[in-house]
C-alpha cells in the first residue's frame, strides 16, 4: 500500500485523527518553549551538526577508536554487517547463556532489524519493557512514532488491552491505574531476565563508553538486573568525545518532548563484576547512505521525533501510513535508500514546507533531501498521469489565447460544477480540502478596470 | 573478510570531505544556580527539600526497608547493601550522595562509588540524594567539564524520577523505576 492509501484508512476515525495531530502538535509546541528558553540554541544546533559532519567524515577510525578502548574496559565488541547477522550475533549470546527470556527497551534499530519476530521464532520471549512499547507488542504492531510509541492509540483502547492482557478492571480508563499495572507486570520480567538488551543513544570512541537515556528507567531496571547486557547500535551514533555529550544531551530530549533532559541517561563504560556486556555495531545499509552524498548527512539523526511531531503530513496521516521503521519526515529520507521501490511514495509524502528542517536539532535538510528522493523516484519509476498534466500545462501557459480561455474557464469551472465532479477520486488533492472561492474577475480584467 | 573489515573498509573507500571538530564554547550563564535547580527539579516532578522538611516526611512515614549509602544519614538505614540487586525488589528507600548538580535541568551525576549496586537508584520505591549546594554547576557543559577524566564503570545523571506519558500523553509519576525522587539540598 501507498502512503496516501494507508493515509486515507486513517483518517477514516476523523476524531482520532483530530486528536493526533493536535497531541503532536502540543508536543511540537513544548519543544519550541523549551528551546527558547536556551539563548544559545541555535549555537547549539550549529555545534551538534558539525560535530556529526566530523564524525561522518572520520567514521571509520572514530569506530575502531571505540572497538579500542571498550575493549580496553570489558566490554565486548561485535560486528554485524546487516540485519541477519545482528539478530543472529544476538541469538547467539542468548544462547550461550541457556536464556530464554529477554526483557528488551526501546531500540529502533532492533526494530529495524525485526529482531523480535526473529528471537520468538527461536523460542525466546521478548518482552519490550517501555510502556508504549509494550503496549504495541500486546497488539502485534510496530511502534507508530519513535518516541511515542503508541501515540496512535486512545487511552480506551489501551484499558481494553489491559483488561485482555493483565486482568485490569474492565472500564477503567485511568492511565495512572494503567501504568501501575503495567509496572507491576514489568517488574515481574525484569526481576526474572537473565539478559537485557538495550539500544545506544551515543557512544564515545574517547572513553569507548556509550549513553542511554529513558525517562521510565526501564533500561537499567533491565540491564542492573541481568547477567549480560546486549547494546544495538548503528555505527553511525559515534561521538568524539565525552564533552560532545554536553551539547546533545541539552538537544535531545528539548528537540524530543519539550523536557530540559530525560530523567534516567545513564553511562555505560565497563561490566559491574562477574557481569557481561556486548555491543553489536551494525551497518544495515548505513555505509551505503553514508557513500550517498546527496543523502550522507541523513546519518546525523539522532532520532529525536521532532520532525514527525511538526509535520503536517505525519500529524494527519499516523505513523503506519509510511510503512517503515522510522516514519515522518527523517524516515521517508532514510527508507528509500534501503528499498526504493518499497517506499517509493514517502518522499511526497510532505508539503515540502520545510518545518522538519527548521526543527532537527542537527540541521539535517530534510526536506531539500525529500526534494532530491522525489527526483531519483522519477528517475527510476517515471509518473505519466502528472507527465500528462504538466504537458498540458505547458502548452496553455505557450499561447497567451489559451491561457486567457483557460483561466475563465476554470473560474466558472469552479463556481458551477458540480462536487461530485471536483472532488472525485482521481482528484486527489480534492481529499480533505475545499477549493478556494474562485475571483469573479482575471487579474488582466481587474488591472484594465482600476489602473489603466 | 570479515564484517567489521567489510564496514571499515567500505568506509574508507568513500572520498570524504573532511570536517575539522568545531570546539565548544563555555556558554556561561548568569542565575541563581539553587533557584534554577529547585525549579528544574520540581518541573522534572521531583522535589528539592531542606534537611528538616525531608526529616518530616520521612518520619512520618514509617518506612521500614530503608538502605542509605549517605555517610550523613546513616542512622535511617534498617537495610545494609545486598550482595544480589534482585533483593532490592521490595525496597522502601534508598538514601544516596550525589556528586554534583546541573542547574539548567536538575541531573545529578552518580557513579559507582555512590551507587553501591548500579539498580539501587531504579529498582527503590522512592530515593533520596544529598547533595551539597555549593556543588551546584551552570550547565550539562560545566557538568562534562567536571567529570572529563574521570573513570567510573557506570555513571548517571539523573534527573527525576521514573515517568511516562505513554497513554495519550497523560503523565504518570512512578513507571517502571521509582516513584519519586527528593534531593536534600544541604
Amino acid at each position: 500500500m501507498t502512503h496516501p492509501e494507508n493515509a486515507a484508512e486513517f483518517l477514516k476515525d476523523a476524531q482520532k485523527s483530530k486528536w493526533h495531530d493536535e497531541t503532536l502538535w502540543f508536543v511540537r509546541d513544548k519543544r519550541d518553549k523549551v528551546s527558547k528558553g536556551i539563548p544559545e540554541w541555535e549555537q547549539l544546533r550549529e555545534l551538534a551538526s558539525g560535530i556529526k559532519d566530523n564524525v561522518l567524515a572520520n567514521l571509520a577510525s572514530y569506530l575502531e577508536e571505540f572497538e579500542q578502548n571498550a575493549t580496553k574496559n570489558g566490554i565486548i565488541v561485535h560486528w554485524a554487517a546487516d540485519s541477519e547477522e545482528h539478530n543472529r550475533l544476538v541469538l547467539e549470546i542468548l544462547q550461550k547463556q541457556n536464556c530464554t527470556a529477554v526483557v528488551k527497551s526501546k531500540s529502533i534499530l532492533t526494530e529495524e532489524c525485526h529482531l523480535n519476530p526473529y528471537l520468538e521464532k527461536q523460542g525466546i520471549e521478548v518482552v519490550d519493557t517501555d510502556l508504549g512499547e509494550r503496549i504495541v507488542q500486546f497488539l502485534n504492531q510496530p511502534p507508530s512514532h519513535i518516541v511515542l510509541p503508541a501515540i496512535h492509540l486512545k487511552k480506551s483502547e489501551i484499558s481494553e488491552l489491559f483488561h485482555e492482557k493483565l486482568h485490569t478492571e474492565k472500564g477503567n480508563e485511568d492511565p495512572a491505574y494503567l501504568t501501575q499495572a503495567a509496572r507491576v507486570h514489568l517488574r515481574e520480567k525484569f526481576f526474572g531476565a537473565k539478559v537485557a538488551i538495550t539500544g545506544v543513544n551515543f557512544g564515545i570512541a574517547e572513553t569507548g563508553e556509550f549513553v542511554v537515556c529513558t525517562n521510565e528507567g526501564n533500561a537499567d531496571m533491565g540491564v542492573h538486573l541481568a547477567e549480560v547486557h546486549i547494546a544495538c547500535m548503528g555505527i553511525e551514533k559515534i561521538l568524539p568525545r565525552r564533552k560532545d555529550l554536553g551539547v546533545f544531551l541539552r538537544l535531545l530530549a528539548r528537540s524530543a518532548t519539550g523536557q530540559p533532559i530525560t530523567n534516567y541517561n545513564s553511562h555505560f563504560r565497563s561490566p559491574s563484576h562477574g557481569k557481561e556486556i556486548h555491543i553489536i555495531l551494525v551497518d544495515n545499509g548505513r555505509t551505503a547512505q553514508l557513500a550517498r552524498e546527496k543523502f550522507r548527512n541523513s546519518l546525523k539523526c539522532i532520532r529525536c521525533g521532532a520532525c514527525m511531531n511538526t509535520c503536517p503530513i505525519y500529524r494527519r496521516s499516523g505513523g503506519f501510513s509510511y510503512n517503515s521503521t522510522v516514519p515522518g519526515p527523517i524516515g521517508s529520507i532514510l527508507s528509500p535508500g534501503l528499498d526504493l521501490k518499497k517506499h517509493s511514495s514517502l518522499p511526497f509524502a510532505s508539503t515540502l514546507c520545510g518545518s522538519c528542517t527548521d526543527v532537527c536539532p542537527v540541521k539535517i535538510n530534510i526536506h531539500e533531501q525529500l526534494y532530491e528522493w522525489r527526483q531519483e523516484v522519477t528517475k527510476s519509476q517515471g509518473d505519466f498521469a502528472k507527465g500528462l498534466s504538466m504537458k498540458l500545462a505547458n502548452g496553455i501557459f505557450k499561447s497567451p489565447l489559451a491561457y486567457k480561455i483557460s483561466g475563465s474557464l476554470m473560474r466558472n469551472a469552479l463556481k458551477s460544477l458540480p462536487n461530485s465532479l471536483i472532488y472525485h477520486p482521481l482528484n486527489v488533492w480534492g481529499k480533505k480540502r475545499n477549493l478556494p472561492d474562485a475571483p469573479k474577475e482575471s487579474f488582466k480584467q481587474w488591472y484594465q478596470k482600476n489602473r489603466s | 573478510m570479515n564484517s567489521r573489515e567489510k564496514i571499515l573498509s567500505t568506509i574508507r573507500s568513500l572520498t570524504l570531505e573532511p570536517k575539522t571538530l568545531p570546539d565548544i564554547p563555555n556558554f556561561s550563564n548568569s542565575g541563581n544556580l539553587v533557584e534554577r535547580f529547585t525549579q528544574s527539579i520540581s518541573d522534572n516532578k521531583g522535589e528539592v527539600l531542606t534537611k528538616s522538611e525531608f526529616d518530616a516526611w520521612f518520619s512520618a512515614a514509617n518506612f521500614s526497608k530503608v538502605i542509605s549509602l549517605s555517610a550523613q544519614f546513616s542512622a535511617l538505614a534498617t537495610l545494609s547493601l545486598p550482595e544480589d540487586p534482585h533483593d532490592l525488589e521490595s525496597l522502601e528507600v534508598a538514601i544516596l550522595d550525589g556528586q554534583f548538580g546541573v542547574a539548567e535541568n536538575g541531573a545529578i551525576w552518580l557513579e559507582d562509588t555512590q551507587l553501591g549496586l548500579r539498580a539501587l537508584p531504579f529498582a527503590t520505591e522512592h530515593l533520596v540524594v544529598v547533595l551539597d549546594r555549593n556543588l551546584l554547576e551552570n550547565s550539562m557543559h560545566q557538568g562534562y567539564e567536571k567529570i572529563a577524566t574521570a573513570h567510573s564503570g557506570f555513571g548517571l545523571f539523573l534527573a527525576g524520577p521514573s515517568k511516562t506519558a505513554d497513554i495519550e500523553q497523560s503523565l504518570v509519576i512512578g513507571a517502571q523505576g521509582a516513584r519519586s525522587l527528593r534531593v536534600i539540598l544541604i
